[in-house]
């Protein structure tokens, strides 16, 4: 095997410490190279696994009934379809309208709450980064705690207020919440941005005879951008997602109902559609999948640092 | 002097533009967080409920009789320790998963890594609802994959229970809360081996290279450098894990088919029933929902005394 041990008359010292240093480094190849192959091994595992159930959701998405209900499941359609997809865009399983029309609401709740959100904390960022004021660190400590109340606790005295206000059932009241419960993150994630623009920036344009308004938008904004996608992720996320506040709020009012509303009632009605309800769900998560991949790069720095809210 | 100007002149001379830049967020704050948060805590001390909305009957104020209810109902303590249960073995596995994976990324070649960070990303990716009723159809009696290929596996290996149409959700807290916490696991590691990742980025490489010459194993290299290292990061998740663990409701509402089963309600869950169901009863779900605050406060702390010993404040 090895030349370690062996003492022959034509072996020199220094000829086996060769040796042994070849062989050695041959066995570190060998062993490393099988290490290399166990951590793909056990990283194909990894994906494996997780993939699974989403490969799972969109395979039973595209099988027609008699295959959804076999008595052995195969992990493919083998008569693929796109029945269950028609089933609910034409809106006839679900009762209450076609995958558009929640799509719809979703993605104006969605985009509002993000531009809502981004503007509000924005501004209140600039106060908190640029100004030394009375009350700043009460502020700071206050966002830090009230991001962390559970919003099922305050849900019965929005539910309450929202339903004097006459803003229940209808997407506005959803968007006033899903903005302001954005605030603290995105407050506490976006002064760090405002904080590391140059100040001599703005007083040089300042001297230049800019107005506010023009310094803020010609100067700040710009450079404060990567901070806003960042926050602007988190507000997506979050109001897409939500599920607590939409399911009080809307009630029995169909036709406003959130993506998630929709496929929980759609679930919830029972007689076990699971080809369409697999359908809707793929629908409601392929394009935030997609945002995912987008924006994967920011997504970590920016969800780390606001990752408190779950 | 125009009007522009001349606000403008007050605003600067008594320094009001800090406080006109937070207002709009703050009145946000103030209607959505702030406001309904004193009105909880006033319920909690009130017999508020359907006839006091309805003004058949007076509000009253009750002191402490809500919370002297709650703790004396069996089925809130029922709920507290499926709450705390749940959280013991689920947060341990999610953090154990998440650094598992995070550890292996950094080791993987790049085109693996890259093909195991966008499985984990298309996890988390998928919103809580799709997932949870995805999990459903996985657990479900009737056509479910999990219990087909259980019925297929050798007694010896899956015991003897009678796998087809196995009925995972509504037969017990603790069969329901097994698929809870495998679907919390697969929708939350991603995040722990993300940051994870993110944090073994900045551990100098000599530092490994050294522990390797001297002879270390991996177990020892993980334990004595990289635990110490990135031991403020592990904090925060953990301390997150225990709080999104403790706050989790969409999953368990979806799961145990709302409100279905009683026995498998956790804290979340009873809260809402207490202030939803029927009858519904503001007070006694205020209490519940000031004893659940207070409980997640007490771990928050430890979160803004670990922010602010950071410096976040400065």
């Amino acid at each position: 095997m090895t030349s370690t041990g062996i003492t022959g008359t034509g072996t020199t010292a220094a000829g086996q410490a060769i040796a042994r240093t070849r062989t050695a480094r041959g066995r570190a190849a060998a062993t490393r190279r099988a290490k290399t192959m166990s951590l793909n091994g056990f990283g194909l595992l990894v994906a494996l696994v997780t993939l699974f159930p989403i490969f799972w959701m969109v395979s039973t998405a595209f099988k027609p009934s008699q295959e959804i209900y076999s008595l052995t499941p195969s992990l493919l359609p083998s008569h693929p379809t796109v029945g269950n997809f028609s089933q609910v865009i034409s809106g006839q399983v679900s009762g209450i309208g076609s995958v558009f029309l929640f799509f719809r609401n979703s993605l104006t709740v969605t985009l509002a709450t993000v531009l809502l959100a981004s503007l509000l904390s924005l501004l209140a960022s600039v106060a908190v980064a640029r100004f030394r004021f009375r009350f700043r660190a009460a502020f700071l400590i206050m966002l830090l705690i009230v991001q962390m109340i559970p919003g099922q606790a305050l849900i019965i005295a929005l539910f309450l207020d929202f339903n004097r206000l006459n803003l229940l059932e209808n997407l506005t009241g959803l968007i006033i919440v899903y903005a302001a419960q954005a605030l603290p993150v995105s407050i506490w994630m976006l002064r760090n941005f405002v904080a590391t623009v140059p100040r001599e920036l703005e007083e040089a344009a300042a001297i230049d005879g800019a107005s506010p308004a023009r310094i803020f938008w010609r100067i700040l904004f710009p450079l404060v951008a990567p901070g806003l996608v960042a926050t602007s992720i988190f507000a997506f996320i979050t109001a897409y997602n939500e599920f607590i506040v939409a399911l009080t709020f809307l009630g029995q009012a169909h036709s406003t109902y959130t993506l998630p509303i929709y496929v929980t009632y759609f679930f919830g009605r029972g007689g076990a559609q699971w080809g369409p309800i697999m359908a809707a769900s793929t629908l409601y998560t392929i394009p935030v999948m997609i945002f995912f991949l987008i924006v994967r790069r920011r997504l970590v720095g920016g969800l780390v640092a606001g990752a408190v809210k779950g | 002097m125009p009007l522009g100007t001349r606000a403008g002149a007050f605003v600067r001379r008594h320094r009001l533009a800090p406080y006109l830049l937070l207002a709009p967020a703050l009145a946000g704050i103030a209607l959505v967080l702030l406001w309904p948060l004193a009105q909880v805590l006033i319920f909690s001390f009130q017999n508020y409920g359907l006839p006091q909305i309805t003004g058949a009957a007076p509000t009253q104020w009750v002191g402490q009789a809500n919370f002297a209810a709650t703790l004396a109902d069996p089925e809130f303590w029922l709920s507290l320790r499926i709450t705390v249960l749940f959280a013991a073995v689920a947060v341990p596995l999610t953090l154990i998963a998440g650094t598992v994976v995070g550890l292996l990324l950094n080791r993987l070649g790049k085109k693996m890594a890259a093909f195991v960070s966008t499985a984990a990303l298309l996890a988390w990716a998928t919103p809580p609802v799709s997932a949870s009723v995805l999990f459903y159809w996985l657990f479900n009696p009737d056509g479910g994959l999990v219990d087909w290929t259980l019925s297929k596996l050798p007694h010896a290996l899956v015991g003897s229970t009678d796998w087809a149409g196995f009925n995972w959700t509504t037969t017990g807290a603790l069969q329901a809360y097994t698929v809870l916490t495998m679907l919390v696991v697969w929708q939350a590691f991603p995040f722990i081996a993300v940051t994870t990742l993110a944090g073994l980025k900045t551990v100098p490489a000599e530092l490994y290279e050294a522990a390797r010459v001297d002879g270390a194993g991996p177990w020892r290299v993980f334990w004595k450098i990289t635990y110490p290292l990135l031991k403020p990061i592990f904090l925060v998740l953990l301390l997150l894990s225990v709080i999104w663990d403790f706050n989790v409701f969409t999953q368990t509402y979806i799961l145990t088919g709302f409100p279905g089963n009683r026995d498998e309600f956790n804290l979340a869950l009873y809260m809402y029933d207490k202030a939803f169901g029927f009858p519904p009863s503001y007070g006694l779900g205020g209490a519940l929902a000031v004893i659940f605050t207070v409980i997640l406060l007490v771990i928050t702390v430890g979160y803004v005394r670990s922010s602010v010993r950071q410096g976040a404040l400065t």
